[in-house]
This record gives C-alpha cells, sequence and structure tokens, in this order.
C-alpha cells in the first residue's frame, strides 16, 4: 500500500502523470467557475447542470456509436444548457417557483438519463462498457488523449474567469447597478452559465454525475471560510480544488475498483468541514473561544466588582477579603470564584497575602471600580432614555457592564451630561 | 396635474409596467427640468421603484419610452448614475468599502483595464464626500444600515455623472446621517445636477425637494412644489385606489392578459 502510494507520487507511470494532471486540472478550474455560482446563489443549479449532464453523454454515445470524449463531452454540454434554459423558461412563464422548477428539471433529466443509460447496457453494444463510470466518476478509466480535452477546456474556463473577474465580481455582488453603469450583464451571465456547464460537462468524468455539484460548490464554501477577499477566495478554492481532485486521481490508482467522485467528494468536504470549524473568526472554535474568554472576563470582573461594593460598604479599598465575603456579596459556584480569584492574582489585580486573604491591587480596582460606573450609568440610561422603573433596569445593566467599550463608556457619560448619581440614588464612581 | 418642463432632462412617455400582467406602473408621462431636487412620493406598492428601475432600462416596459437630455439612455449613460436600494444586494459578499466605491468608475476604465491611481483618489474623495473615509478597507458586512446606504452614495459619486436616480437614500439612516446626506443633495444640486429621489417621509419631503412626482400606481401629479403639493393631491395620492382602475387591473392579473394590443404594430 506504502509502496504504492510512493509509486503514485513519484509520477513515473506515465499514464500517472497525465490523469493526474486532468482530474487536478478540473478541480482546479470547477472551483474558480464555482465561486462565482456560489456568489451568485445558484449552487442548486449547477447541481441540475450535473444530473442533466447524464442524459447527454448516452445520447451522444447512442447518435454517434462512439466514446470519443468530444462527443461525450459535446452531448453534456447541449443537455446542461436545455436544462439551464428549461429552469429558466419554467420560473419566468408558470407561477411555479424557482426551487421547484430546479428540483423539476434535475429529477426528469435525470431519470431520463438513467433510462437511456439502462436502454443502452441492455443493447448488447461491447463498446458501451465504462459509460456507467458517469454516474459516480472514474478518474483512472481517463486516457490520454482525454486530459489534452479536459485541460483545455480547463484552461479555457480558467482563463475566461480572470479575463472577466471584475465584470464578473461586480455582476455578482450588484447586478442591478452594474447594468446601470452599461456592463452587458446579460452577457456575463450568458458566459458564467456555459462556463458553469462547461465545467460540469468536464468533471463529470471525473466526480460522476451524481456527485459533481460538491466539486463545483464545496471548494467555495470552504474558502469563503478563510477570507473577505474575493481573489483570495477564488484562489483557495481552487488549491482545495486541485487537492482533491489530485486525491480522486490517487485513490482511482491505488483501488482501481473504486469509483473516484465519492473519494473526492469526501477529501472536499473534510476540507469544508475542517474549515467550517476551524477557520479563524468564523470557525465554530473561533467563536466558541470568544465565548469562553467572554464568560472568563465576565467571572473576573464579577469578583472585582464584588471585591469593590465590598469596599463601598467599609470605605477601605485595599482591605483584605476572604472568599466567603466575596460569596455573600456575589453568590457563585464555589469552584467558579476559587479559579478566578487564582487567575485574577495571576493576572496581578488581586494579592493573596496570607491563606485566604485577598486584597485589590491598585489595577484591580479601577476594573472593580469601572465596572460599577459602567453598571450605574447604563441603569440611569435605560431609566431616562427607555423610561424603564428603576426595579426593572438591574439585570440588563448586569450583561451590558461587561461589554461597553470604553468609546460607549464615553458617549453614555456626553449622552447622560456627566451624571452623578444613579436611578436607586447610589454615587457613580469616577476615576479622578 | 401635470405640469411639464421646458428643456426637461428627463421626459417619460406613457411609460407603463406589469409584473406578471399586474400593472404595477400606469402610463406614467412626466418630465423634469435640469438642477432640480424631486422627490418621487407615493404609498407602498405605488410603483416608485419600478419608475427608476424602468428608466434605467432594468425592468422593461410594457409601453413607453424614456428620454434623458433628449437622448435615449444608451446614448447618454456615462452622464446617469443610479443608486438602488440597499436592500437589493447581499452585504456578506467578499469585498471592501473601497472595491464598491471602485466599481463607480468602471463607465470611465473599462472591462479590461484595472484602476487607476487617478480612480482611487476619486473613489478617496467620494468617501470623504460621504464622512466614510476611515472605512475604506472595512468588509461591508461590518457596517451599518447608514454606513451601507453612504457607501452606495459614494459610489454613485464616484461617477461623476449629471443625472442621479436615487431609491430611498435615507431608508433606515439616523438623523444626523439623514443632514449630511441632504447637505451633500443640496450641494449637487448647487451645482447644476438634477437628482430624483425616492422617498417615504411626507413631512421631509416638503423640506427637501423642489419638485414633485407622486405616484399611486398611476401619475398622480408632477410639478413644482408651489403647484402640487397640497392637500387635494397628497389625498388622491394616499388615498384610496381608484375603484375602476383597480378592478381592471385585478381582471389582467387574474385572466393573464396583456395590458398592449400586441398585434399594433404602430
Amino acid at each position: 500500500m506504502w509502496n504504492q502510494v510512493m509509486e503514485f507520487w513519484s509520477f513515473n507511470d506515465l499514464n500517472v502523470r497525465y490523469v493526474t494532471l486532468g482530474v487536478c486540472l478540473i478541480g482546479i478550474s470547477t472551483a474558480i467557475v464555482g465561486c462565482f455560482t456560489f456568489l451568485k446563489k445558484k449552487a442548486l443549479v449547477g447541481d441540475a447542470i450535473a444530473h442533466a449532464a447524464l442524459p447527454g453523454v448516452c445520447l451522444g454515445f447512442m447518435l454517434f456509436d462512439s466514446k470519443n470524449p468530444i462527443v461525450l463531452l459535446g452531448g453534456a454540454f447541449v443537455t446542461g444548457w436545455i436544462s439551464l434554459l428549461a429552469i429558466d423558461l419554467i420560473t419566468a412563464k408558470t407561477k411555479i417557483k424557482s426551487d421547484t422548477s430546479i428540483g423539476l428539471v434535475l429529477s426528469i433529466f435525470f431519470g431520463i438519463g438513467i433510462l437511456l443509460l439502462t436502454a443502452i447496457q441492455r443493447s448488447g453494444n461491447a463498446a458501451q462498457s465504462g459509460l456507467d463510470k458517469f454516474l459516480f466518476g472514474k478518474a483512472a478509466s481517463i486516457l490520454p488523449e482525454d486530459v489534452y480535452i479536459l485541460g483545455s477546456v480547463g484552461l479555457v474556463l480558467i482563463c475566461t474567469i480572470l479575463l472577466f473577474f471584475k465584470p464578473l465580481s461586480m455582476v455578482a455582488f450588484d447586478p442591478g447597478y452594474a447594468k446601470s453603469i452599461g456592463i452587458p450583464v446579460g452577457l456575463l451571465e450568458l458566459i458564467l452559465s456555459t462556463l458553469t456547464v462547461l465545467a460540469v460537462a468536464t468533471g463529470i468524468q471525473a466526480v460522476g454525475v451524481v456527485l459533481m455539484a460538491a466539486l463545483l460548490i464545496t471548494p467555495a464554501i470552504a474558502a469563503r471560510y478563510w477570507t473577505d477577499r474575493l481573489w483570495l477566495m477564488v484562489l483557495l478554492a481552487a488549491l482545495f480544488g486541485g487537492f482533491s481532485g489530485t486525491m480522486g486521481a490517487m485513490v482511482s490508482y491505488l483501488a482501481p475498483a473504486m469509483p473516484t467522485g465519492p473519494w473526492i467528494v469526501v477529501v472536499i468536504s473534510i476540507i469544508a468541514f475542517l474549515s467550517i470549524l476551524f477557520a479563524p473568526r468564523k470557525g465554530f472554535v473561533a467563536r466558541r473561544l470568544k465565548l469562553v474568554r467572554h464568560r472568563n472576563k465576565v467571572l473576573h470582573e464579577n469578583i472585582l466588582k464584588a471585591f469593590y461594593h465590598l469596599a463601598e460598604e467599609d470605605a477601605s479599598f485595599y482591605q483584605a477579603r476572604t472568599a466567603q465575603e466575596i460569596y455573600n456579596r456575589r453568590p457563585m459556584p464555589q469552584k467558579m470564584l476559587a479559579k478566578g480569584l487564582q487567575s485574577l492574582k495571576r493576572k496581578d489585580l488581586l494579592k493573596n497575602e496570607s491563606g485566604d486573604y485577598w486584597r485589590l491591587t491598585k489595577q484591580g480596582k479601577e476594573i472593580g471600580q469601572r465596572i460599577v460606573r459602567i453598571h450605574r450609568l447604563w441603569e440611569l440610561y435605560l431609566q431616562r432614555f427607555l423610561k424603564m422603573a428603576p426595579d426593572h433596569v438591574h439585570p440588563d445593566a448586569d450583561a451590558m457592564e461587561h461589554i461597553i467599550s470604553p468609546e460607549l463608556e464615553a458617549l453614555l457619560v456626553d449622552e447622560l451630561g456627566n451624571p452623578q448619581r444613579d436611578p436607586h440614588d447610589r454615587e457613580i464612581p469616577y476615576n479622578n | 396635474m401635470i405640469i411639464q418642463a421646458e428643456n426637461p432632462v428627463v421626459e417619460v412617455h406613457n411609460l407603463s409596467v406589469t409584473y406578471h400582467n399586474k400593472p404595477v406602473l400606469w402610463e406614467a408621462d412626466f418630465s423634469i427640468p435640469a438642477g432640480n431636487l424631486v422627490g418621487i412620493l407615493g404609498p407602498n406598492g405605488a410603483g416608485k421603484t419600478t419608475l427608476i428601475k424602468a428608466i434605467m432600462n432594468l425592468v422593461d416596459p410594457s409601453s413607453g419610452y424614456v428620454k434623458l437630455f433628449d437622448r435615449p439612455l444608451d446614448e447618454v449613460r456615462p452622464r446617469v448614475s443610479y443608486v438602488p436600494q440597499k436592500e437589493s444586494v447581499d452585504w456578506d459578499f467578499p469585498t471592501n468599502v473601497l472595491d464598491v466605491v471602485l466599481m463607480g468608475r468602471f463607465g470611465k476604465r473599462g472591462f479590461f483595464r484595472s484602476w487607476t491611481r487617478k480612480d482611487k483618489e476619486i473613489a478617496l474623495a467620494c468617501l470623504e464626500k460621504v464622512g466614510m473615509q476611515d472605512f475604506q478597507k472595512r468588509q461591508i458586512s461590518q457596517l451599518s444600515g447608514g454606513q451601507q446606504q453612504r457607501v452606495f452614495l459614494a459610489r454613485s459619486l464616484a461617477q461623476e455623472a449629471d443625472l442621479y436616480f436615487m431609491d430611498e437614500p435615507f431608508a433606515g439612516i439616523d438623523a444626523a446621517t439623514e443632514d449630511s446626506i441632504l447637505k451633500l443633495l443640496l450641494e449637487m444640486r448647487s451645482m447644476g445636477k438634477t437628482l430624483l429621489i425616492v422617498h417615504h417621509d411626507l413631512q421631509s419631503a416638503f423640506e427637501y425637494f423642489d419638485w414633485f412626482v407622486f405616484l399611486n400606481t398611476r401619475l398622480v401629479a408632477s410639478g413644482p412644489k408651489a403647484e402640487v403639493f397640497n392637500r387635494e393631491i397628497l389625498q388622491e395620492t394616499y388615498g384610496s385606489k381608484l375603484t375602476l382602475l383597480h378592478t381592471i387591473s385585478n381582471l389582467l392579473t387574474k385572466e393573464g392578459l396583456p395590458m398592449r394590443d400586441e398585434t399594433d404594430l404602430e
């Protein structure tokens, strides 16, 4: 097994070289086109086109009695286009909504395709063997001469997208405005549709019609998680698409009995899954971490606030307190309190001189004071501007005191005109 | 009451638009003089957005035609700018503020040439005019509604046009932003530009605009403020629909019938 993997990556086998190059190019070009399909929210249309390619492949074979890639690709291209027109026509001329018409066209065309495929397989024509590979794809069945065709179509796709990158992105973002400044939106949409159909037609040999949409859309989804810049997104999608294509080719080499499509889809799905989980800022883990950090911040600030409240009562800010005193002032799970005290000590916001005696440092006092100040400012704001009763303002202020930034605090003080007392007639402590 | 302008910059002739056989704009016929701040007003569903989309050739009219600067739109496009409703786009699109504003320079630059330093300078100057110069690198999904509106406005300014159609530029913004946008529009008017603005608030409309177009599916009135901003016309615009017109319009929709005799070659 390991030897075979090494053998594959050495690219000594000429056939491997061709197949990998072909599938990799397919992955890259499909992913690039797919970015625009995705941004134009036409992902499902891509799926319909892919399924509609099957009857085209079969018809091409039946009419010309040949498995020449140009014939099959041409057939897929024609029926793919017809399905696209059918979707637009049904949506425009009937009361059927677009999602329904996509579903309708997808299943009808695919149904016809399966029908034709079965008919061909029963016909006893020996040349037909291998046509069923178009269902789930088989990279290894790509011949060197196919690669020239797939490769050139792939290059055409990539070059066209790069050439029209600027206007295409404008049309994807704001078609109405784009048209108003004289961009031929209709023509560009036609070009994009043609590219989509072409991408699908070339891709089905590697991935198969059933899973083609995944190769079109998933790289774009994954890439979107990593960046907010369009060109970078397209670049990443191309990288993901090319990589999963290459992996598919490898699987096809290692296990000739395996269909390639599912493997390519597994690889690209793993990439997408990892992106959704671990991408910075947008990823699930990053957002989760942010929440955890906020929760820690709330814990720390609540403890410091309790210190400050106690200090207000006996007017001695640097008096040592026990954990029990803090607990009595602000009940919270004992474990959390202990953990919070320790980490506040590490941050030099509390000092712990002997045993269970804790006292504020100067910095700690300032934070505690700031939280109390924001709490009271917000209570006052709610009372004055939202006309809330003084006995209703407390819970909201308890949450906001940890969220309001220094800039917002300054606005708040300004808006309220440097207030001195809160709705409960307690002093608002300023730092002076 | 429809007062036609002398030497108009905008001429709308018998313009009708239907969506799925439902007439949403019925035989609008009016003209607008140069250098005016024009308010397009009417209740919800009166066809205000449809009117400017039809003028900008974004929807196909079922009858009528439009002339801008006495020419068809295609011949004068560089002089005309359109500001769509900010809700019409997906603000989660992967792009930043400066790139959106640069779209306005496309007409000057064309398909394949990249932006020049001058384009960027103009785009930045336009951002400054709307008070958004500090946001040029900001991802557009992080903008507030008022900021989105101002970015659209800056993009339109970057076109350096003479005639502007703006769809609800005052929707969903705070009072301070509204003031600064209004100041900008007044400044543009004083430079001789003509601005047609879809607006929803009657009270501020009276202060802002010099010329009014009142719509309620049909054109109720068009003319200078002194002539058309009165109780009668407001009542006609915002009061009940014309019953007979409404019934016929429903009939067309229900039966799926065309608004025009399609065999008429004229």
